[in-house]
C-alpha cells in the first residue's frame, strides 16, 4: 500500500566535511545512512530516520544536520499535520498508533509557572559551603507518635524505612524495556548516591541481587519475575496499580525483546510476549489492594515498606487517602507527562492529570484527614530538573523518581522510538551489538554527576530559603508563589500568585 | 490594610527573661528595665510581657485575658464563656494612662473553671486543659472582634501595640509580683497596629517570646493543623507555642524531647552515635520531621514547670544566658542582663539548638 506519511526529518550532509569514513552508516541501525560504493559517497534514507542523533553526536567531522522535514500542508488551525499524518498511518495499517517516552503536547507545565522564593534581610540565606545542609529523608510510614515508657525509653516501634541521601530515586524501567546495561548503570549509580533504582515490572536478574539496599522492586500486574527471594531482595517493594504514560491500561514487551536473559529474569518462555493486564487480577477494589498490601508485607515478614504507585487521575486524591488507609507505607503519583517504553499514542497524550495539580490535591487531602504524616509521598511523571524537585516537596512530596532525565543522561534524545527496539543508544533495546554501546562503568558515573548536581543545586536554593533540612521544604507552600495562574489554578495548588 | 491573621509579617525583635527556681517572686521592674536596654531592637509595634505566680489567691482557676474591639462582641463572648465556664471573677484588667498608647482595645480579665460536666465533654472524654484550650481556640477563630491572649493558670500575658516598656508601665506592671517573667519588644517590618499582633503568644500554661523568622513556618502550620490548631495568626510565635502544646501536653513526649524534634541534631551527628540512641533520633527525626523548626530563631518559653530557652540549630539569632543564686536570667544581649544584676555567677552563650532550661525547685503549694 502506498505510504502516503512524509519523511519527519530531512539529513543535510555537508559534502566538503563528510571523509565517507562510514562513522553514520555502522551506527545507525535504522539504516537510514548507506554507503554507495559506485560513486564512493555516503548517502542517506530520511524516511527512515528518527532524529535520535546517534550519527550527529558520533561523526567526527560534525558533518550532519539534521532538520525538520521542510514540507508544509495548507494551512488549517484544525486539521494539523499531526493528526492529518496519523491518519494515513492507520488507514495504512489498521492499527493502534503506538508512542514512546511522555506526553510531548503542549498541555500547561506548571512547574515552568511556579517561583520559588529567597531570604532577604529578616532572616538570612544559609551557605551551603559553609554549614550543613541536609537533604536526607526517610520513605515509609510514620506512627502518629512516638511513646516514651516510664523508663524514658522510646516504646513506639517504628516500621521500616527506606534511607535516601537525596530525594531522588530511579523510576520504574524494566529490564526488558531497557537494556542489562542500562539497568546495571542505574544500580550501581544509586549505590554510590545512596538512593533507589526501581526494577520496573520486569523482574531482578540474578546479577542485580546485590545491588539490594538500592533496589525498589515491583510488582505489577503481569508479575513478571515475582517470588519470594525477588521480593526480599529490594529494600522495598512497590505495587504498580498505573503509570502516568498510560492510566488504565498494561503493557506489551514483544517476544523478539524476550531473550534468554530477560525470559529468566521475567520467567517466561523464550520469544513469548510479555503482556501485563490492565488491572491487576487480584484487584478489583480498595479492600482487594489491602490484601496485596498485606500478603507482601508477609511475605517480607514486615521488613519492607510497601509503595503503591498509581497513575494521576482526575480522582487521585480520594484514590490516595484509600491507598493511605490500606496499609501503603508510601503512595507514588505518576502525573501524565511519565515516559514509557511504549503506550497508545491517544491515551499517552489525553489520559491523565499533571503531576502538579494532582500532587497538591493529594497532599492537601491527606492534611485535612490528618493522616499525611502517616505515609510517604513520591512524585513521578517528567521531573526535569533540581528546580521541579524543590517545587514538588514543596508541593508536599517526599522525594520524587526520575526516569526520563535518567535515561537522557544516559545518551537518551527523545526521539520516540522506544518501541521499536532499535535504540541506537543501547538504552530500549536487547540487540547485543546495541547493547553493548551503552558501557555501565561510564553511563553510572554520568548518572552520579546529574544527580549530584541536581543535589548541589537544592543544597543551593534551600540555603537561599533560610533552610538547612529539606524537611522544613515539604509542604512550606509560602516558598512558592503562582505566575501566569488564574485564581481555579492556585487554589488547587494551594499557592499565592507572585506579588501576592 | 490588612491585620495580623490575615497576612503573614515578619518581625525581628528583643526578648528577656527571668526565673526564680525557688519560686521567689519580684515586681515587673527589673523586666521592664532590662527590655527596655533594648529598646532599639524594637520598633513601637508591639511589646508584651508573660508573668508567672500572679495570681496565687486565683491559683485554680484559669485566667482568661480578652481583647475586645466593641460592647457588641463582648456580650457574645460572655454568653459563650457563661456557657462553658464558672466564672469566680470577671473585671476590666487595671491599666495607666500612657501618653504613647493609643487605640487601645477594651481589656478583660475572667477567672473561670469550666464545666466540664457537661455531656458533650465527658463524651468525648476531655480533660480540663483540652476543653479550655479548645475553648479558646473556638473564641479566637470564631468570635471576630474579640481575641483572648491569655489562658494559664496562676500566669497571665500582657501586651499592645507600643513599646515594651511603654507596654510595661501601661499594665502596670510594678504592682505585680512573679517568679518568672518573660518580655518581649517587636520590629515588625508592617504595621498591623493590631493588640492580638503582639507578643507573647500563649495557650493554656505556655507562653513563648520569639526572635527570628522561620523559614519553616508553613511546613510547621500544615503539620500542627492537622492536629486540630488553626493558626490564626500566621506568626512564628504562634506555631511554635502550638508545636510545645501538641508535642508535649498532647502527645506527652518529654520536654528535653520536643527539644530535640523541634532542634533536630544533624543526620551526620546522629550517625555517629551508639545504635540504639541512633535508633531513637532516627525515630524522632523521622516521625517528627514536620516539627523541625528552621530559620533563625530564638525564643523564651515559659510553662508550669520553669522556663526554657531555645536557639535554632545554628544559631542564626542572639541568645545570652546568665546565673546568679537560683535566678536564671536569659536576653538577647548580655547588656541586658547585666543592667539588673551587674555581679553574676555565670554567663554564657548557649550554643545552636543546645537548650538553657530553668526548673522550679519545688512544687507549686496545691
Amino acid at each position: 500500500m502506498l505510504n502516503m506519511v512524509p519523511s519527519a526529518f530531512k539529513i543535510i550532509r555537508d559534502e566538503n566535511k563528510c571523509i565517507q569514513c562510514k562513522v553514520c552508516v555502522k551506527q545507525c541501525a535504522n539504516l537510514v545512512h548507506y554507503y554507495d560504493e559506485e560513486k564512493d559517497i555516503v548517502r542517506a534514507d530520511d524516511t527512515k530516520c528518527v532524529c535520535c542523533h546517534r550519527c550527529v553526536v558520533l561523526c567526527p567531522t560534525k558533518a550532519l544536520t539534521i532538520i525538520n522535514y521542510p514540507l508544509d500542508y495548507r494551512q488549517n488551525a484544525n486539521w494539523t499535520k499531526n493528526y492529518m499524518d496519523d491518519i494515513y498511518r492507520q488507514a495504512q495499517s489498521g492499527g493502534v498508533l503506538l508512542a514512546s517516552m511522555g506526553n510531548p503536547k503542549p498541555f500547561p507545565v506548571y512547574w515552568d509557572k511556579m517561583l520559588l522564593n529567597a531570604s532577604q534581610v529578616t532572616n538570612p540565606s544559609i551557605d551551603p559551603l559553609r554549614e550543613p545542609m541536609e537533604t536526607k529523608v526517610l520513605i515509609g510510614r510514620k506512627p502518629e507518635k512516638l511513646e516514651y515508657d516510664k523508663k524514658g525509653k522510646l516504646a513506639t516501634k517504628m516500621p521500616p524505612q527506606v534511607e535516601l541521601k537525596i530525594p531522588i530515586m530511579f523510576s520504574a524501567m524494566s529490564y526488558g524495556s531497557i537494556s542489562r546495561n542500562a539497568h546495571e548503570s542505574l544500580a550501581r549509580a544509586a549505590e554510590e548516591l545512596g538512593i533507589c533504582y526501581n526494577t520496573g515490572e520486569g523482574g531482578l536478574n540474578k546479577d542485580f541481587y546485590k545491588y539490594g539496599k538500592n533496589t525498589i522492586v515491583q510488582v505489577a500486574s503481569g508479575r513478571f519475575g515475582v517470588y519470594k527471594d525477588y521480593l526480599n531482595a529490594g529494600a522495598a517493594v512497590e505495587i504498580k496499580i498505573g503509570q502516568g504514560a498510560k492510566p488504565g491500561i498494561g503493557g506489551h514487551l514483544p517476544g523478539e525483546k524476550v531473550d534468554e536473559d530477560v525470559s529468566g529474569t521475567r520467567m517466561i518462555p523464550l520469544g513469548s510476549d510479555a503482556i501485563s493486564p490492565a488491572p491487576h487480577h487480584d484487584i478489583y477494589s480498595i479492600e482487594d489492594l489491602r490484601q496485596l498490601i498485606f500478603s507482601l508485607k508477609e511475605a517480607t515478614a514486615y521488613k519492607k515498606p510497601i509503595f503503591v504507585k498509581i497513575a494521576a487521575v482526575h480522582n487521585s486524591a480520594a484514590i490516595a487517602s484509600g491507598i493511605a488507609r490500606a496499609g501503603a507505607d508510601a503512595i507514588v503519583i505518576d502525573g501524565f507527562r511519565g515516559g514509557t517504553g511504549a503506550a497508545p499514542a491517544r491515551i499517552r497524550d489525553n489520559v491523565g492529570i499533571p503531576i502538579e495539580l494532582a500532587l497538591a490535591s493529594i497532599d492537601q487531602r491527606l492534611r485535612e484527614e490528618g493522616i499525611r504524616n502517616e505515609v510517604s509521598l513520591i512524585a513521578a511523571g517528567s521531573i526535569r530538573n533540581s528546580a521541579d524537585v524543590i517545587k514538588a516537596v514543596a508541593l508536599g512530596a517526599d522525594a520524587v523518581y526520575i526516569a526520563s532525565a535518567a535515561l537522557i543522561a544516559m545518551g537518551c534524545h527523545m526521539c520516540h522510538s522506544c518501541s521499536v527496539g532499535k535504540c541506537n543508544w543501547g538504552i530500549a533495546t536487547q540487540v547485543p551489538e546495541l547493547v553493548r554501546r551503552l558501557n555501565p562503568d561510564i553511563m553510572y558515573k554520568r548518572l552520579v554527576n546529574l544527580v549530584s548536581a541536581w543535589n548541589h543545586e537544592i543544597q543551593e536554593i534551600l540555603g537561599g530559603m533560610g533552610i538547612n533540612a529539606i524537611d522544613s521544604l515539604r509542604g512550606n507552600k509560602l516558598m512558592l508563589r503562582g505566575i501566569d495562574l488564574n485564581e481555579k489554578e492556585l487554589e488547587v495548588l494551594g499557592i499565592k500568585h507572585a506579588g501576592e | 490594610m490588612l491585620r495580623e491573621g490575615e497576612l503573614r509579617i515578619p518581625s525581628g525583635c528583643s526578648i528577656s527573661g527571668i526565673i526564680n527556681k525557688d519560686r521567689k517572686r519580684i515586681s515587673g521592674e527589673n523586666i521592664i528595665k532590662s527590655i527596655a536596654l533594648m529598646h532599639d531592637r524594637s520598633n513601637g509595634l508591639g511589646g508584651g510581657f508573660a508573668a508567672y505566680g500572679i495570681y496565687p489567691q486565683y491559683k485554680d482557676f484559669y485566667a482568661l485575658h480578652i481583647f475586645y474591639e466593641g460592647l457588641s462582641i463582648k456580650m457574645k463572648v460572655e454568653e459563650f464563656l457563661d456557657k462553658h465556664f464558672e466564672i469566680e471573677s470577671a473585671g476590666n484588667i487595671p491599666t495607666r494612662v500612657v501618653a504613647s498608647i493609643i487605640n487601645k482595645p477594651m481589656i478583660w480579665r475572667y477567672f473561670v473553671r469550666p464545666r466540664i460536666y457537661l455531656e458533650n465533654a465527658k463524651e468525648r472524654q476531655m480533660d480540663e486543659d483540652e476543653f479550655t484550650s479548645q475553648c479558646v481556640i473556638k473564641i479566637n477563630k470564631d468570635f471576630n472582634g474579640a481575641y483572648v491572649f491569655s489562658s494559664g493558670k496562676n500566669m497571665g500575658s500582657f501586651k499592645g501595640v507600643g513599646y515594651p516598656e511603654d507596654i510595661g508601665d501601661f499594665f502596670m506592671l510594678d504592682t505585680y509580683k512573679a517568679y518568672t517573667w518573660t518580655a518581649h519588644g517587636r520590629f515588625p517590618t508592617n504595621t498591623p497596629g493590631w493588640w492580638g499582633g503582639a507578643h507573647p503568644f500563649t495557650m493554656l500554661d505556655w507562653s513563648v517570646v520569639h526572635n527570628g523568622e522561620i523559614s519553616s513556618y508553613d511546613t510547621n502550620r500544615r503539620f500542627v493543623e492537622m492536629f486540630g490548631y488553626n493558626c490564626s495568626l500566621q506568626t512564628d510565635t504562634e506555631v511554635i507555642t502550638y508545636l510545645f502544646d501538641l508535642l508535649v501536653r498532647k502527645q506527652k513526649l518529654p520536654l528535653e524531647k520536643a527539644i530535640t524534634i523541634m532542634c533536630a541534631p544533624f543526620w551526620d551527628d546522629i550517625e555517629r552515635e551508639y545504635d540504639d540512641i541512633k535508633m531513637e533520633l532516627k525515630s524522632l527525626r523521622a516521625v517528627y520531621s514536620s516539627a523541625l523548626i528552621n530559620g533563625p530563631f530564638s525564643i523564651l518559653v515559659g510553662f508550669e514547670k520553669g522556663l526554657l530557652a531555645l536557639n535554632d540549630r545554628i544559631k542564626l539569632r542572639s541568645l545570652v544566658a546568665a546565673q546568679k543564686g537560683e535566678t536564671v536570667y536569659v536576653a538577647s544581649e548580655e547588656s541586658a542582663i547585666r543592667l539588673i544584676c551587674p555581679d553574676l555567677d555565670k554567663v554564657w552563650s548557649p550554643k545552636g539548638g543546645e537548650p538553657v532550661i530553668a526548673l522550679y525547685n519545688n512544687e507549686e503549694e496545691k
